[in-house]
């Protein structure tokens, strides 16, 4: 065992992994963070606790993954480069698995201009950071695990025992590039990869194939992302805008067909649509988990956590594995 | 070269306003190329402080000249003793003009009139993109000739991020993914595979981020010192 956490028990037990997604709020009201852990607790595996996500300010990824610690919720936290230098974020590893974390995920974050893109004011003139990049990020961290040495190559008395993870959008461009993308992360140190979200599974596993062409899939577990789609529009959103994703057409008229089936009851189409959305979701699961070399799959239920549960049992992935002594 | 754009008329005016001489000085290599602080547009600015010091009844006394370079001394040595009798001079170099200027003029005030940008270069007329992030470690034979520090949004070193949309950086589609072309140009010179390695964490040392820099050509200073 690299970490002893839950999510890496599962994954080596070979059973299908499930990991989901809590976003901390925009305040310091832990009530918000116990409330969705508790949504999720007992239907997943392990569940990313966002950090800064689309670069808004909320309570950081480590607190709220302290907090759903505490409600027995196991958490992945989530690592920007954009916001830490070097110093920064190991520092930060060493808190967090003193805090007794185990999972991470490290990522190049969304841009700061993201910060107020939709109606926040955000900090888009905020100075970031790249003091390193994800590949490096996560070797920094397999060092610190694996040979007890910072990056700069102090040594460390009792080393932080992190289950690492990195993202990977296997639809984005360049497309041919990016098995090698995902190739780098595995080399540099990834135990297990979350992607983008999946709708085009036809091209999910054309990339997949590549990805077990390199041999990846023997040496990191890939979970599949999957985003609950929640209305036709969220999904002509993410198919016109999202980098990296692409929605057939069919599921935009799925939506649609709920939508339209509500007639001018605008509370009734958000219900249908609802869910048709969480159906969608259950077959994508259903699908991804079919596909040879995943190994699970990571369901982001946006501001929505409450449905997890009906997804997860929905699945037939419920009861999770239990590994606990 | 270095790009900059000239400051927006109103900020001027507002550092300028309260000074009864001022000169307007020009630099006529990169920043006269971009236009925004060559002889040209010495000569534009003063006559438009001429017109708006007229208009707001200041009593101002605009001049405006250029020189080749305000950061050299050979060229600076004709003009300084001329410089130091205006109150203000607002020089339309880039920064280091400002720098080099204040460091040599006494007691008189150097305020900028440009806000200077980026090393770039000219692919049209009129239009300047960023091409070197100046960060004293290039690697550019390791991403096709392409600066994945300056022109990637993140300056990253391993490739592109989720965000690279249709070859767009996902700050704007008016930027073109860095890693992108660099995985083009990487395929078209046939060493793509140069790609597949990691790249270790950057030494930022070099950079900025180690303070400020210098660089002392010895067999130059040599020459000095004998003389």
């Amino acid at each position: 065992m690299k970490s002893g956490s839950n999510l890496e028990k599962v994954i080596k037990s070979g059973q299908p992994a499930v990991t989901a997604e809590l976003g901390p709020p925009m305040s310091a009201d832990a009530h918000e963070v116990i409330k969705k852990a508790n949504q999720l607790k007992g239907f997943c595996d392990a569940a990313n606790i966002t950090d800064c996500q689309t670069a808004v300010v909320r309570i950081s990824s480590i607190a709220a993954a302290y907090i759903a610690l505490r409600e027995g919720l196991e958490p992945v936290m989530q690592m920007t480069c954009r916001d830490r230098n070097r110093i920064a974020m190991q520092a930060d590893f060493l808190g967090a698995a003193a805090l007794g974390l185990k999972n991470c995920l490290c990522i190049a974050g969304d841009h700061q201009s993201f910060s107020a893109a939709g109606r926040l004011k955000g900090h888009p003139g905020a100075k970031n950071v790249y003091d390193v990049d994800t590949c490096q990020l996560v070797g920094i961290m397999k060092k610190m695990r694996d040979e007890g040495l910072q990056q700069g190559g102090d040594k460390l008395e009792v080393a932080p025992k992190f289950f690492i993870g990195a993202s990977w959008t296997p639809m984005g461009d360049p497309i041919d590039f990016r098995p090698y993308n995902l190739k780098k992360k595995v080399d540099a140190g990834a135990d297990f990869i979350q992607t983008q979200g999946i709708y085009d599974m036809e091209l999910f596993k054309v990339q997949m194939e590549k990805a077990r062409n390199l041999g990846l899939h023997e040496r990191t577990a890939v979970l599949a992302g999957i985003i609950v789609p929640k209305s036709a529009m969220m999904l002509k959103y993410m198919d016109s805008s999202v980098a990296g994703v692409s929605v057939p057409k069919e599921l935009i008229q799925r939506m649609l067909k709920a939508k339209d089936a509500a007639g001018d009851d605008k509370k009734k189409a958000k219900e249908l649509q609802e869910q048709e959305g969480m159906k969608i979701t259950v077959e994508l699961i259903q699908q991804a988990l079919e596909i040879p070399g995943i190994k699970g799959v990571h369901v982001q239920a946006i501001e929505w956590e409450s449905a997890i549960e009906h997804i997860v049992k929905a699945a037939g992935l419920y009861p999770r594995p239990d590994f606990s002594e | 070269m270095i790009v900059g754009q000239q400051k927006k008329f109103d900020e001027i005016w507002e550092m300028v306003k309260g000074f009864r001489k001022v000169m307007v000085l020009g630099c006529n290599t990169c920043i006269a190329v971009c236009h925004a602080g060559g002889d040209k547009e010495a000569d534009a600015l003063a006559s438009m402080l001429k017109i708006k010091a007229a208009n707001e009844k200041v009593s101002m006394d605009v001049s405006h000249g250029a020189i080749q370079r305000q950061c050299e001394n050979e060229f600076f040595t004709p003009v300084l003793e001329d410089l130091a009798k205006y109150d203000l001079v607002l020089s339309i170099a880039c920064g280091v003009g400002v720098n080099f200027l204040s460091a040599r003029i006494g007691k008189t005030p150097v305020y900028p009139g440009v806000n200077t940008q980026f090393f770039g270069g000219v692919p049209k007329p009129g239009f300047f993109e960023e091409l070197c992030g100046g960060c004293g470690s290039c690697v550019l034979n390791l991403t096709g000739g392409i600066c994945p520090i300056a022109r990637c949004s993140k300056s990253l070193m391993n490739g592109p991020c989720g965000g690279t949309n249709k070859g767009k950086c996902e700050v704007s589609q008016d930027i073109d993914c860095a890693w992108f072309l660099i995985v083009e140009r990487m395929k078209q010179l046939g060493t793509l595979e140069k790609l597949f390695e990691v790249q270790p964490p950057r030494d930022w040392s070099g950079s900025f981020h180690g303070g400020p820099r210098r660089v002392v050509v010895e067999h130059l200073r040599d020459i000095e010192e004998k003389q």
